[in-house]
């Protein structure tokens, strides 16, 4: 894929989805915004992909977003939904650079293991809590979008909707940046030998420590989406259930462009809500079933077909 | 294009076509008919113990009711004169997904009222967004009384009484039957619903028999399966009553496990939802257990001509007698009938508004299946009913489950008076019980 066309599907992005925003059905605007917030996930889940790192604990950053939208306005007078979005992002941003100083001195399974740890460590921390509402969550207050609060419900949605259009366009445009500069490329070299890239004078420990901090900050913001669209938390959104979704929608999606996660998200969602409707007794089973389709014949993901689309090249994976 | 090719693309496209065809169909429904969705844990745990005898309830319904069969004064054909049509939607899958597929329902599906709801989260998280897009919703099953206790709703009902009245009643039930009781444990899944059992049970036991004493609770975490530990340690020091609001899966194997060991010897045996095993258990139920059933269902139900019929009619039909998660569902269909029946007498004869259909159901009192429902609680949309414990018996000769030693307690004895908040209550020694 040519530099070019990727930077003209991000400069396009956000006037497409914002214009989509417009004309989706009503029932497509929820769909929409968890989508959005589920592929801030793994956008974050994608660049730790790269580096050779799969997280099965993002529940973790996605649910302290949650649980601090959720918290916040129960102490301080914030309302607004972007604000909220921001603090939550950088809370899940500071428990990532604090639990990054022992994830990133490991790999492979190790690393996969512990970040499960740390999020079920949460898990057991929340249902323990019964002022929280134990596993039974509770609701989140209203918010209100620059100091206006929308009359119709359906109104609310689509402020939201823009929000977490906006906050993903902009946490796609950076993580492209990022990919494209010298740290962001040293992903597959940290990925390929870790040795060479310390000989080469950076330290790979440093480089991942950042990637966590990314992704955490990114998972945070997406779980404060979800539990703004939703107006529920619970302690779900913590669980390794969900951890496995976003590695599910990880390799559903490819890791391919910054783009992929977010289509993929939504492929995602839209194929759950039909698979539940047709088949209410084995949905599961259909989401399975295309997970191994997808790893059997498109070992890239989803984004591997746009590209072959765009370049003719019968090549799985993207060389950035 | 080679044969891999192919088979990439078709597997992919097989798996968006669904999605394509039903946004074209979805849109497409008749104006007489009542669309309502019907949600519960149709997979997963939940759906042995619960999720499938109240779908089963519901077919049952959605039939009898077209036909005009169910008994009177319900024998009139639909729910306002209209053919009730369900949909039925997978509980499973966490409150995210509740939530999209709430919305999806409504807004997509074109659905009218929704009936459904097993888990606490899952009402926690739907009333809201059910409030939202004024869709007339009965919650069936779930116990939590934090729905209408934090909130107030115009479109949200709850036809069955919530989880407080578990607790208190099978409190009761000790100090009525076993009032000398000294000691007493509970073990209880380590979530919201085995932690807010065990609490109202405490408070209440505080409250009726001041005189006892609670053991360190035992919290095993949800769906552990194996007790071995928990039973070696009930076994040196048994209490002499025991108190569990186990489930399904977990409560079979507790029972089975700790009845191998002859725990139920040693102590009284208290399962609140004890009744939803009894027909998959059959004679590996101990005899002497108490069981509760949350209200007077199944084998604790009065004997009516509703609930004969219920029983009778499910169980040449499925083969089994019906657990209490059918008696919820049933009588949640029967309250979506008196609502829009009142609605449609209201507006005569058109399709009433949702106004006029959660105006027909609030503050309204009726007869179900075994008991009465008061819609008294939430300023109208929260039911309250009886409640009863017995002791089990098997009676070998007919090969059923009995049961002996029944106590119904009167719906204001066991339930908070209207604008009480339910733990207050039972902390206050459940000052107004009228019993």
């Amino acid at each position: 894929m040519s530099p070019a066309f990727r930077s003209n599907l991000l400069q396009i992005g956000l006037p497409v989805i914002l214009a989509l925003g417009l004309f989706m059905p009503d029932w497509a605007i929820f769909l929409g915004i968890i989508s959005l917030a589920k592929g801030l996930v793994v956008l974050g889940l994608m660049l730790l992909w790269r580096t050779g790192l799969v997280s099965f604990g993002q529940g973790l950053f996605y649910g302290a977003g949650a649980y601090m939208v959720g918290i916040l306005p129960q102490y301080l007078p914030i309302t607004d939904a972007l604000l909220l979005v921001l603090i939550s992002a950088v809370a899940a941003g500071f428990l990532a650079f604090a639990l990054g100083f022992l994830l990133r001195r490991y790999r492979e399974i190790f690393f996969a293991m512990l970040c499960l740890a740390f999020s079920m460590i949460f898990f057991g921390i929340l249902v323990k809590s019964e002022s929280l509402g134990s596993t039974d969550g509770f609701n989140v207050v209203e918010t209100s979008y620059l100091g206006f609060v929308p009359e119709e419900p359906i109104v609310m949605q689509r402020m939201l909707y823009i929000t977490a259009a906006v906050v993903a366009w902009f946490a796609c445009l950076f993580v492209n940046r990022y990919l494209g500069s010298t740290m962001g490329r040293l992903s597959r070299a940290i990925k390929d030998n870790e040795l060479r890239v310390e000989y080469l004078g950076f330290s790979a420990k440093r480089a991942v420590h950042f990637k966590i901090v990314i992704a955490g900050t990114m998972a945070g913001a997406g779980g404060a989406l979800a539990a703004i669209a939703i107006g529920h938390v619970d302690p779900e959104m913590v669980w390794w259930i969900q951890s496995g979704e976003f590695v599910f929608v990880t390799i559903l999606s490819g890791v391919g462009n910054v783009i992929a996660p977010l289509l993929g998200s939504v492929v995602f969602e839209i194929l759950r809500t039909f698979a539940i409707e047709y088949a209410p007794q084995a949905w599961q089973f259909v989401v399975g079933g295309c997970l191994l389709a997808v790893i059997m014949f498109l070992p890239g993901g989803l984004w591997s077909l746009i590209e072959r689309s765009k370049e003719g090249k019968d090549d799985g994976n993207s060389s950035r | 294009m080679s044969i891999k090719n192919l088979l990439r693309g078709t597997s992919v496209a097989a798996c968006l076509v669904a999605g394509a065809m039903t946004a074209i169909s979805g849109a497409a429904q008749a104006q007489e008919k009542l669309k309502v969705g019907v949600v519960g844990f149709y997979t997963g745990a939940a759906a042995g113990p619960f999720g499938i005898p109240a779908r089963n309830a519901a077919e049952l319904m959605v039939e009898a009711i077209n036909a005009g069969n169910v008994p009177a004064p319900y024998n009139t054909k639909g729910a306002g004169g209209m053919e009730i049509e369900a949909v039925y939607i997978d509980e499973s899958g966490g409150t995210t997904k509740q939530v999209t597929e709430y919305r999806n329902m409504v807004q997509r599906q074109g659905v009218d009222a929704v009936i459904g709801y097993i888990s606490s989260g899952s009402c926690l998280a739907v009333a809201p967004v059910a409030e939202e897009l004024k869709t007339f919703t009965i919650l069936f099953d779930c116990g939590t009384p934090r729905i209408f206790e934090d909130a107030d709703y115009q479109y949200v009902f709850r036809t069955s009484a919530h989880a407080t009245m578990d607790s208190v009643g099978a409190a009761r039930y000790i100090a009525t039957k076993f009032g000398d009781t000294k000691t007493y444990q509970g073990i209880n899944q380590n979530y919201a619903w085995g932690q807010d059992s065990w609490r109202d049970f405490d408070l209440a036991m505080q409250s009726v028999l001041p005189g006892s004493e609670a053991a360190e609770p035992l919290w095993p975490k949800i769906f552990q399966g194996q007790y071995g530990a928990e039973i070696s340690r009930l076994s040196v020091s048994p209490p002499e009553v025991l108190h569990t609001s186990f489930w399904g899966g977990d409560l079979e194997s507790f029972i089975l496990q700790s009845s191998a060991r002859s725990l139920h010897k040693r102590t009284k045996m208290l399962l609140t939802t004890g009744e939803s095993v009894t027909q998959r258990l059959g004679r590996k139920l101990p005899d002497g257990v108490i069981i509760g059933a949350r209200g007077p269902y199944g084998i604790l139900a009065k004997e009516t001509e509703l609930s004969k019929w219920l029983s009778q009619t499910f169980a040449d039909r499925f083969g089994t007698k019906p657990t209490f998660p059918s008696y919820h569902m049933a009588q949640a269909f029967i309250a979506m009938k008196i609502a829009y029946d009142n609605a449609a007498a209201a507006s005569g004869g058109s399709k009433p508004s949702v106004d006029d259909v959660a105006a027909g159901l609030r503050h309204k009192t009726f007869e179900a299946f075994g008991t009465t429902i008061d819609m008294k609680l939430g300023k109208g949309q929260q039911a309250i009913t009886p409640t009863a414990y017995g002791i089990a018996k098997w009676d070998s000769d007919t090969g059923e489950q009995t049961i002996t030693d029944v106590v119904t307690y009167p719906a204001e004895c066991v339930n908070p008076p209207a604008g009480v908040n339910s733990v207050d209550w039972i902390k206050g020694g459940m000052q107004g019980a009228k019993c």
